[in-house]
């Protein structure tokens, strides 16, 4: 299984995470996003760059309270919330903001 | 959801990367976060190794998961107990692990150290003031 | 006629090291990998018994598990050399046979 970014094929798993975090890249990102049907725009680029700051620092996709705190920590309460996050990311940042940021699962994700 | 908030302690034994059983604690700790218990760990024997700072995993092509432990103050895990005879044994200080702090939401969101070097006779009054204890 | 001794388990957990130390004779060579490494450093509560064997033996770690578990060259034993993957393939060949302590 496979993405096609710029006419290469990247690959994924049956529930659509990369399987090299190495081959991300933003017209990758566009194309996760299209196939969860999530158009992109500075909100959410700002919440998938987050989560590829704290994959950096950190080697883990942080839970979604953890990201919810951390955001409202440094982007301010608005959003940092559930509703927010959510609103951006309908089936969950999670699910959705994790894999089209290139990173694994987040641990304990069910 | 029970409102009982339990006491439990992760007892980490084994150095990082001979084995997967530091990893694995490290991932049943951060899943076990999300239950709201009063969690510590706890660096003995070969498990003070695991905090060692500088640690490159590059030529050995396994994920270096040491700064994962930084990420543990995000989890409300901020009782990590090293013992001090541990780290003698093996010719390590305090200074020769990574720092780990975390933020305390009662003072100001200071940051505060999460390891705390204590003795054997402290480690084993620890583990006796425990509900639960896993073994890694 | 010599023997390359590889030792993979940590000094502090298992008698491994102490006892590969103990059958190798003169013109042997012991190499530390994986977890083994930790004993190839200074300060360390089996170091005196490693620097003791180190005239007689040659004693190598692994440069690659040495820098995983977070040891820097300063910390080795004096006496105690690092190799990289071709250096343990080198050891391998210039001795007669290979014993794995594990």
């Amino acid at each position: 299984m496979s993405y096609q970014v710029n006419g290469t094929a990247v690959e994924h798993d049956e529930e659509g995470y990369i399987t090299n975090l190495a081959d991300w890249s933003k017209d990758l990102a566009e194309v996760i996003a299209k196939a969860e049907e999530v158009e992109m725009t500075d909100e959410h680029w700002e919440v998938v760059n987050f989560l590829r700051d704290y994959y950096e620092e950190y080697q883990i996709a942080p839970a979604v309270r953890v990201l919810i705190k951390a955001v409202k920590k440094t982007m301010g309460p608005d959003k940092g919330s559930n509703k927010y996050m959510y609103e951006l990311f309908p089936y969950g940042p999670a699910k959705q903001a994790c894999k089209i940021a290139g990173l694994p699962k987040p641990t304990g994700c069910i | 959801m029970s409102e009982v908030v339990k006491k439990f302690l992760y007892v980490n034994r084994k150095a990082p990367y001979g084995t997967i059983y530091a990893l694995e604690a490290l991932e049943v700790v951060l899943i076990g976060a999300a239950f709201d218990q009063d969690v510590s760990m706890a660096f003995l024997d070969d498990g003070v190794f695991q905090l060692v700072k500088d640690q490159n995993t590059k030529e050995i092509g396994v994920k270096n998961f040491s700064p994962t432990f930084r990420a543990l103050g995000d989890y409300e895990v901020t009782k990590l107990y090293v013992e001090a005879e541990s780290l003698a044994e093996r010719g390590l200080t305090e200074d020769d692990l990574q720092e780990i702090v975390y933020e305390d939401e009662d003072d100001d969101w200071a940051e505060k150290p999460s390891i705390r070097i204590v003795s054997r006779d402290e480690m084993a009054a620890v583990m006796a003031d425990q509900d639960v204890i896993l073994s890694f | 006629m010599s023997t390359l001794h590889t030792v993979n388990k940590s000094p502090f957990s298992t008698q491994t090291l102490l006892s590969c130390l103990s059958h190798a004779q003169d013109g042997d060579a012991v190499l530390m990998i994986e977890d083994g490494v930790y004993g190839a450093a200074k300060g360390t509560g089996v170091a005196d018994a490693v620097a003791a064997k180190a005239g007689k033996v040659s004693i190598y770690v692994l440069q690659g598990d040495m820098a995983a578990r977070g040891i820097d060259a300063a910390r080795l034993i004096d006496g105690i050399s690092a190799v990289d993957y071709a250096g343990f393939v080198r050891l391998a060949a210039e001795h007669d046979r290979a014993q794995a302590w594990l």
